[in-house]
């Protein structure tokens, strides 16, 4: 598997993931609409700032955070961990080896083809929000928008790699959809998904600081509307992308020891 | 024999045949127990977060939303051990065609499908509502309201009928859409507005759950009545809802299945 090969093939991964995603785009709207979450927990945040600001949000601050929350989850969004998990059962992971190409190459252009549908969704989401709070929020720096845009793909790519990681935990325990439903629960919680960070006593906030969670969502999201200045900003993204290189590293010695258990059942 | 005492026997066949099936899988089960109480554990989190903030959010002090988290998680238990195992059975039904043998059989169908599966054994987080409830309780320094727990038991009733109810609505969408497998998880996504009480939820919102997808009815009411300040007249009004939802969803599952092409032939 050359890398030219590969960069060759990648337009035809997707054409091919995008025309399944349009073919598919009833059941896209229903994963859309079951990510509705951050707009609860804005209806949420808001009475809790009905009277007074939470520490430095009002409730046009909770309204910004949370519709860019959304637009972010949108973006970044992964499912290999269920479909390594699936095909890993069924066998039809054979399938994929056999192919000239990477099979996470394969997943991943897969999963990346779904962000032009998932952008009809967000930009109007985008439109809205900007008309409900202004543009204050956003950085004036054209570099944090720069910032901004590495992020959201270090983000991407955290959430790609970590599902990646606990999918390929399927080849030892033949099912790591289990293992995902953890992985989720703490996402959820520590990522800024459902609480902004800076929301947190500051214990807490320290190991979030560590954690990967933050840099899937609460990252890009704080870029948009929290006004960080250029240090602070070029720090996160700095401990972002050693989680990329973390996983990264993580992956490659689990899939190397995983594909050796490999044994295609009724594939 | 009369029709009610069959379908009580046809209940209890499919209930031991669930049984069996799930003593097979009892790995499963201790997974299943501590990966729920986990989720359950961390979905407390923005609770405590909220309180640690506020005294109170929308007229709630933190005991009493605790009720309503006992209650959504109460429910939450009932779904994933009763609803949820069956129904998810007949999306599959549905895309693989194979509803064709649950439609010969001579009994109602809807009764069939929804009694197919039973996984009580998931439903750990029972434990956990109680505990919920009785902390709650404990650090209010007072009993549940005699009558409210009586309104509250029955509010139980009427809460898993909607659940069911909301449940055949969701499923009868996979007659019209064959590929949603994901049903599921858009249920319990706007299910789980249900977690906090109503009133946090204004205009449009709070509106459309109470009246279209009656989430107030499920938790918001039952927390109310055991702190013995449900009006009369909601409980009458949830008793009247339910009835409502269980014959709606009756007539969009009968229309559904008249809509339904069998996949395989």
């Amino acid at each position: 598997m050359s890398v030219r090969s590969t960069v060759r093939a990648l337009p035809t991964l997707f054409r091919v993931g995008f025309a399944e995603m349009v073919a598919y785009r009833a059941e896209m709207l229903v994963w859309v609409l079951a990510t509705t979450m951050p707009l609860i927990m804005l209806a949420l945040w808001s009475a809790v700032a009905h009277d007074a600001p939470v520490g430095r949000f009002d409730q046009q601050d909770f309204v910004a955070y949370f519709l860019a929350t959304f637009i972010v989850r949108q973006l970044t969004g992964a499912w290999v961990a269920w479909q390594l998990s699936f095909e890993v059962r069924t066998g039809t992971l054979a399938m994929r080896l056999l192919r000239p190409v990477h099979p996470m190459v394969s997943y991943a252009v897969e999963n990346l083809a779904a962000i032009p549908l998932r952008l009809v969704v967000a930009l109007p989401v985008a439109v809205i929000a900007l008309l409900l709070t202004g543009s204050s929020r956003l950085p004036h720096d054209p570099l944090l928008w720069v910032i901004f845009l590495v992020s959201l793909l270090g983000g991407w790519v955290i959430t790609f790699l970590a599902n990646a990681v606990i999918g390929t935990l399927a080849l030892w325990t033949g099912s790591s959809v289990k293992v995902m439903d953890v992985w989720l629960a703490l996402f959820m919680v520590f990522s800024g998904y459902l609480i902004p960070v800076e929301l947190f006593p500051p214990v807490i906030r320290g190991v979030i600081e560590v954690l990967p969670f933050r840099y899937q969502i609460g990252f890009p999201v704080e870029l948009l509307t929290r006004g960080l200045d250029r240090a602070a900003a070029l720090r996160l993204l700095l401990a972002q992308w050693v989680w990329v290189g973390l996983f990264l590293l993580g992956f490659r010695i689990i899939w190397r020891r995983g594909l050796q258990r490999f044994a295609a059942y009724g594939g | 024999m009369s029709a009610i005492g069959r379908y009580w026997r046809l209940f209890e066949v499919q209930v031991r045949s669930s049984v069996l099936l799930g003593l097979q899988y009892r790995a499963d089960f201790i997974l299943d127990g501590v990966v729920s109480l986990f989720w359950t554990l961390t979905a407390l989190v923005p609770l405590f977060t909220v309180f640690h903030l506020r005294q109170t959010v929308a007229g709630w002090t933190f005991e009493e939303a605790l009720l309503v988290t006992g209650w959504f998680t109460l429910l939450e238990a009932i779904l994933e051990g009763a609803i949820n195992p069956s129904l998810t059975a007949v999306v599959d039904h549905i895309r693989k065609g194979t509803l064709d043998f649950v439609l010969l059989k001579p009994a109602d169908a809807q009764f069939l499908v929804s009694t197919a599966r039973f996984e009580p054994w998931r439903s750990t987080n029972v434990v956990t509502a109680l505990v919920l409830w009785t902390l709650a309780f404990v650090r209010m320094g007072r009993p549940p309201s005699l009558p409210g727990s009586v309104a509250a038991v029955l509010l139980l009733v009427t809460a898993t009928a909607l659940l069911y109810s909301l449940w055949i609505l969701t499923v009868s969408a996979a007659f019209y859409v064959v590929k949603i497998d994901n049903l599921t998880n858009l249920f319990n996504s706007i299910f789980d507005a249900a977690r906090w009480p109503v009133q946090v939820f204004r205009g449009l919102m709070r509106w459309v759950f109470t009246f279209i997808i009656p989430l107030a009815l499920m938790t918001t009411f039952p927390a109310e009545a055991m702190l013995g300040r449900l009006p009369l007249t909601a409980l009458a009004w949830s008793v009247v809802g339910a009835g409502v939802f269980g014959w709606l969803s009756r007539r969009v599952w009968l229309s559904s299945i008249a809509h339904y092409t069998s996949a395989s032939s």
